[in-house]
């Protein structure tokens, strides 16, 4: 490491802020020298800068020296904004703000030439984290009415203080319907699979309907099972189970196509039937189809069981909770559901994702990770 | 036809016929307990074959049977004129209007993600995993909000339902055109680099024309994608225009007949949409000499 490494110009945005206005306090433009806290975050961010870059260090030195300036430095709009300024004609404060993103930027740079796995968790956080920042303070800092999009502070204590309705969403929904017509749908379309395979001649009639069905929006069969099996829950399972019975089939039977001639004809010199050829070898090679199928299902049965709450429901569930509180106007609850929908759709395919690469370790896709 | 052919389409029609009798036998089996109640209702004695006759011509049946739906679905498109909001066509266009915009956005935001993602690496390790988180949102349950936001902006009409349908869009397309990128065949590049190409010249010269297959690939999945945006993000419009709110009013007044040919409407528009977009596939693969 004897060259420092290459940084984006941008970050010396921080140098011009500090002559343009930091905000306006009861009327009045105020300067960076007239707010101590203002000259705090200043000085920790190009103290950083300095330290970071007075010689050249190793990628990990220098992220270990920039982050705690970047963070200070960070803080500073909303330490502004608690103490009564308004920072919608503060250019000065925006300009460093963009100048803090600039070397942000750098730290993921450094972070993703740094070797080993943590990184490659490390960056994608601290992402995420950038964009919570930067939609809380330009929501707060704007003055963006909550009507139209609430900051993340509102969604979260949404979250805390709705527990038990978003709680009982979560079961009536996610529980009740979302697991069970995953399940139904995803064995279903397997079970069938497996049926055409042995009837070759059910797999070409089934096929192009198969194709068929993934170019309809499948969603549109919503009202009509809300119509045939009521407003609980056993309609919204119904949606899921047709919604997700083509893409299983569709996997499971090109992922049962792709075993290769040479090991049918191992199996077969083994004088192994239909079934243990089946169970040994055709199924473990279907796997990274199945799974595939799986994953697809795990959002698409998500999304059918909120869209058929649209079409009728009792007054629980999450999609229910959406189209009432949109109505109502109180958007913090509403994104609040959105989270928990969110984190349990992650969460889901997380583990679906988890659970392949446990079972199919073996598989060339994941070999040399 | 000739023996091949039909050994090819046999098992299709057959299966599409057992479908149609599943149909029927449905319609028939769903309808049966309120025919009967309306039969008892007319105080007279009737046979199987009244229950059978009125069990396929009920006015809201519980299943309308095939020869229903395709009697509406041809009604509602060929004795209104078509700018009537009777006109199912009319829905159709409205529909494939924002279907088409999203999904041109959508492959604007994803082409733009996935060259900054190939040739940026810190995008690549930051931007990645959110791309693939962001399709883990349910967005299609969360459209009607997103729809109430623009309005409040005032955005109305196509706007709203276009953003709903970009969101939906742009994954396939960034996945597969990241892919597509990233798979130009080494030797090649290593001739561009003999050439001493710059990095406009290779991704123009080499990169892109080696992922067109990729980007194919994924703009049938997209566009079928836009379409179930679009739909969805109709429910909410309060039954003005497009098949979604068209599903919707059929679902409010128990129009079972109406939401079927909505539902064969929208299936026509996804075939026609999947199919425009495997003609292009053609069209500039066949140019670019590509060997199919």
């Amino acid at each position: 490491m004897s060259e420092r490494s290459p940084m984006s110009p941008l970050v010396l945005l921080i140098l011009p802020a500090f002559v343009l206005p930091l905000g306006r306090l009861d009327g009045i433009l105020i300067a960076w020298w007239q707010s101590p806290p203002a000259l705090a975050a200043l000085t920790a961010a190009l103290g950083a800068l300095c330290c970071a870059r007075l010689r050249p260090r190793a990628p990990i030195a220098e992220v270990i020296w920039l982050l705690p300036g970047v963070v200070i430095g960070a803080c500073l709009p909303s330490t502004l904004l608690d103490q009564g300024v308004a920072l919608s004609d503060g250019l000065g404060l925006w300009i460093f703000v963009a100048g803090l993103l600039a070397l942000l930027w750098h730290v993921m740079k450094r972070l993703t030439e740094c070797p080993g796995r943590l990184p490659h968790l490390v960056v994608p956080a601290l992402f995420g984290i950038m964009l919570v920042y930067l939609w809380e303070i330009g929501i707060r800092g704007f003055a963006v009415p909550a009507v139209l999009l609430p900051p993340p502070d509102a969604i979260i204590a949404a979250l805390t203080t709705e527990t038990a309705n978003l709680t009982d969403d979560f079961i009536q929904t996610v529980v009740k319907a979302v697991l069970r017509g995953y399940l139904w749908g995803c064995a279903a379309g397997f079970a069938v699979a497996i049926l055409a395979d042995r009837a070759p001649f059910l797999a070409r009639g089934l096929l192009p309907f198969g194709n068929l069905i993934s170019a309809i929006p499948v969603v549109g069969i919503a009202p009509i099972m809300v119509m045939w099996f009521g407003f609980d829950w056993p309609s919204k399972a119904a949606v899921v189970v047709v919604m997700t019975f083509f893409p299983m089939l569709v996997n499971t039977l090109a992922g049962l196509a792709t075993s290769e001639a040479i090991q049918l004809d191992l199996m077969r010199s083994y004088a192994a039937g239909y079934w243990r050829t089946l169970v040994m070898l055709r199924l473990p090679n279907a796997l990274p189809f199945i799974f595939n199928g799986l994953k697809i299902n795990s959002t698409l049965a998500l999304i059918g069981a909120i869209v058929a709450e649209f079409f009728g429901t009792p007054v629980v569930g999450m999609g229910f909770r959406i189209s009432t509180e949109v109505a109502r106007m109180n958007l913090p609850i509403v994104w609040a559901t959105i989270v928990v929908a969110g984190i349990t759709g992650s969460a889901i395919y997380g583990g679906l994702s988890w659970l392949e690469r446990a079972v199919t370790a073996w598989h060339p896709s994941y070999r040399g990770r | 036809m000739t023996t091949s052919g039909l050994r090819a389409k046999g098992p299709i029609l057959i299966v599409g016929l057992v479908i149609l009798v599943l149909w029927y036998a449905g319609a028939l089996g769903l309808n049966a307990p309120q025919s009967i109640e309306a039969l008892n209702r007319t105080g007279n004695a009737w046979t199987t074959q009244d229950l059978v006759v009125r069990t396929m011509t009920m006015k809201r049946p519980v299943l309308p049977t095939p020869d229903q739906v395709l009697n509406d679905f041809c009604q509602s498109l060929f004795s209104y004129p078509l700018t009537s909001v009777r006109n199912l066509a009319y829905h159709a266009a409205v529909t494939a209007s924002s279907a088409l915009s999203g999904f041109v956005l959508g492959l604007l935001l994803g082409t733009l993600l996935a060259v900054g993602i190939v040739h940026v690496k810190t995008l690549d390790s930051s931007l990645m995993p959110w791309v693939i988180i962001s399709q883990t949102v349910p967005i299609l349950a969360i459209a009607p909000m997103v729809v109430v936001i623009f309005g409040n902006l005032g955005f109305t009409g196509l706007a709203p339902k276009a953003v709903i349908s970009m969101y939906l869009c742009f994954f396939p397309i960034t996945i597969g055109l990241v892919k597509g990128l990233r798979s130009t065949d080494p030797l090649a590049q290593d001739l561009m680099r003999t050439y001493s190409a710059s990095t406009a010249q290779v991704f123009w010269l080499l990169r892109l024309p080696s992922s067109l297959p990729y980007l194919f690939a994924s703009i049938k999945v997209a566009i079928a994608i836009s379409l179930i945006g679009a739909i969805v993000a109709e429910l909410p419009t309060g039954g003005t225009a497009g098949l979604g709110a068209r599903l919707l009013s059929g679902s409010y007044y128990g129009q079972t007949i109406q939401i079927w040919s909505t539902l064969v409407m929208s299936a026509f528009l996804g075939l026609a949409l999947v199919g425009l977009a495997g003609l292009s596939e053609r069209l500039v693969l066949g140019r670019a000499g590509s060997k199919r």
